[in-house]
């Protein structure tokens, strides 16, 4: 018999995020025979989501939905992608190394007695089994994983493993599962969007990340901007945000978030050891800083010594002319 | 209330790391505890002050953490026990510290567990929540807020920069994130208390655990530092045309705009 492997789908506002594509490309990686299963819960009718998963190269989906899975919490998502998984007894699993993903996976993997290796950024073959690369020390060094014992259980960082192509000639079965999704003690009472303005940093092709030298609070305006025009996310270094130009949550570094977009453009960043342990593998970096001995024009492809209020504004009327 | 703090003794943030026959070289590092963790002992500290108890700080790693716990104590916390696996297991997954820390709380009756929500070393994040699955209580992981009415307890989750209010009741299993509080900084007559303040040592086999009980399910086969990323390349000009060049850099060669 051959090898399965689900794949836990993660949607927002109705659509399923790229980093559930990806999932199922990863999937692919570990082992290209396996039938793959997409596994879909939430609130909403579910089937397009399904059709869209296949598309991506599932072999086939269970959706599940039920009034309890409309926001996410690990205990009632927990319940439901834990029946599916025990009735498909998988070989392996697979999720994006999200907020919900890494919620989610150790939850399962304690429920399943099983292993789990979080955060991969590539898969290799090591003989005959998949070998997980990951970032330990936030991506100061990295390390390769393998599986000694039961599933293969994996989540993978957003932004590293490019989807599939989208083929609109396959087809699989979207079969809705009815799971009862009981007895939850963790109750979401609201939910205050402050991220919402934009695209997530996790999952962002491009940063625009602001440093002290932007200042105060207002200094970042024009960061939005230039991140708007180039469709991206704004990101902070700590120094940013101890000094309140900016909330926590956009925090990248050792402690804060760790990022590798297309493009990142370090603004008014010094580029302590902290910071650059967060964005360093960024593909293509960008330092704009009004310091040339600055740490972070060590790092960047391209650095523009100046001032960031004469550059940014320059900057932005330039990309929109030849975009 | 009966308050215990997962700790964990990592790498100073400022640490730059060198690798060498695919292992991490520690002989010259500093070690702090992890910074996430600092948030679960400081909250620890103010929700004991509040509706009194005890906050217990417990470790799993080798004699050395015992600096990290001492710490800790001197910030405040009333107890420290360390689970010494030096002797026991040579390797071990965050499968392995989990079942540890499953059988030392098996017998305890703890109302509240605090961890960091990752490691900044290993950065797994999976311990809190498989601990808090095997213990069969619920958990809310990457707080910045925790309110403790009677037994209601009201959570701001951080979610991908989004806030979500959550409500439950202890016993709970949280994992700290960054603007939870600030941590304090241990004083001096805080430091001399410490000394004084028990320190239990464990064994696995303390918690009734053979080797093979908590045998990794993962295993690290390498480890390496990433490619050295070439100094850049700072452009010329007046402004106009630094970004002029730049942007035409940034689309013809680089292809990401």
């Amino acid at each position: 018999m051959s090898e399965k492997i689900i794949v836990i789908g993660e949607n927002r506002d109705g659509t399923l995020r790229n980093v559930t594509f990806e999932a199922v490309a990863a999937a692919k990686k570990i082992n290209p025979d396996a039938e793959i299963v997409g596994v879909i819960c939430g609130a909403e009718d579910l089937a397009n989501q399904g059709q869209e998963l296949i598309y991506y190269g599932a072999d086939r989906v269970i959706t599940i939905q039920h009034d309890n899975l409309k926001t996410y919490t690990s205990e009632g998502f927990g319940q439901a992608v834990l029946a599916a998984v025990n009735e498909e007894s998988p070989d392996g699993i697979v999720m994006g190394h999200t907020s919900i993903g890494k919620d989610l996976t150790p939850k399962l993997a304690a429920k399943l007695d099983s292993g789990l290796v979080s955060d991969a950024v590539d898969i290799e073959n090591e003989g005959d089994q998949p070998a997980f690369v990951r970032p330990i020390y936030s991506g100061k060094a990295f390390e390769k994983k393998i599986i000694t014992d039961g599933l293969t259980f994996v989540t993978i960082r957003p932004n590293n493993i490019p989807p599939l192509e989208r083929d609109e000639s396959r087809s699989g079965d979207v079969i809705a599962k009815d799971v009862d999704v009981t007895d939850i003690r963790t109750i979401i009472k609201d939910v205050i969007r402050k991220a919402s303005e934009g695209v997530d940093l996790s999952e962002a092709n491009v940063i625009v990340a602001g440093g002290r030298g932007v200042k105060n609070a207002d200094g970042f305006k024009p960061l939005y901007e230039l991140a708007d025009v180039l469709g991206g996310a704004v990101g902070a270094s700590r120094g940013a945000c101890d000094a309140e130009y900016c909330d926590y949550a956009l925090q990248i570094g050792q402690t804060g978030k760790v990022v590798t977009p297309d493009l990142y453009i370090a603004v008014g960043i010094s580029g302590a050891i902290q910071h650059l342990a967060g964005m360093s593998n960024s593909k293509v970096i960008v330092a704009i800083n009004k310091d040339p001995e600055a740490n972070i024009f060590n790092i960047a492809d391209y650095g523009i010594v100046g001032d960031l209020f004469d550059i940014i504004p320059k900057l932005i009327e330039e990309i929109k002319s030849v975009k | 209330m009966n308050i215990y703090v997962l700790l964990k003794r990592t790498f100073d943030t400022e640490e730059k790391i060198d690798v060498s026959n695919g292992r991490i070289e520690d002989e010259s590092a500093e070690f702090i505890i992890n910074p996430y963790d600092e948030y679960a002992v400081e909250e620890a500290i103010n929700q004991r002050d509040a509706h009194g108890g005890e906050v217990t700080v417990v470790t799993v790693g080798d004699e050395e953490s015992e600096k990290q716990l001492r710490t800790a104590l001197a910030m405040g916390a009333d107890k420290a026990v360390l689970i010494n696996t030096e002797d026991d297991l040579e390797d071990g997954d965050q499968y392995t510290t989990a079942k540890i820390l499953h059988a030392f709380f098996a017998e305890k009756e703890a109302d509240l567990i605090l961890a960091g929500n990752v490691a900044i070393d290993e950065a797994s994040g999976q311990v809190g929540p498989r601990l808090a699955e095997a213990l069969g209580i619920p958990f809310v992981t990457t707080i910045t807020s925790l309110k403790i009415e009677d037994n209601t307890v009201t959570i701001e989750k951080d979610v991908e920069g989004d806030v979500e209010i959550v409500e439950t009741s202890l016993p709970l299993l949280v994992t700290c994130q960054q603007g939870l509080n600030e941590p304090r900084y241990p004083s001096l007559p805080g430091i001399m208390k410490a000394k004084k303040k028990p320190l239990e040592e464990l064994e696995i086999d303390d918690l009734d655990l053979e080797e093979d009980d908590v045998e990794q399910k993962t295993k690290t086969i390498d480890i390496y530092l990433p490619p050295e990323k070439e100094a850049g390349r700072v452009l010329e000009g007046d402004v106009d045309e630094q970004v002029k060049e730049l942007v035409s850099l940034l689309k013809n060669e680089k292809k990401v705009l």
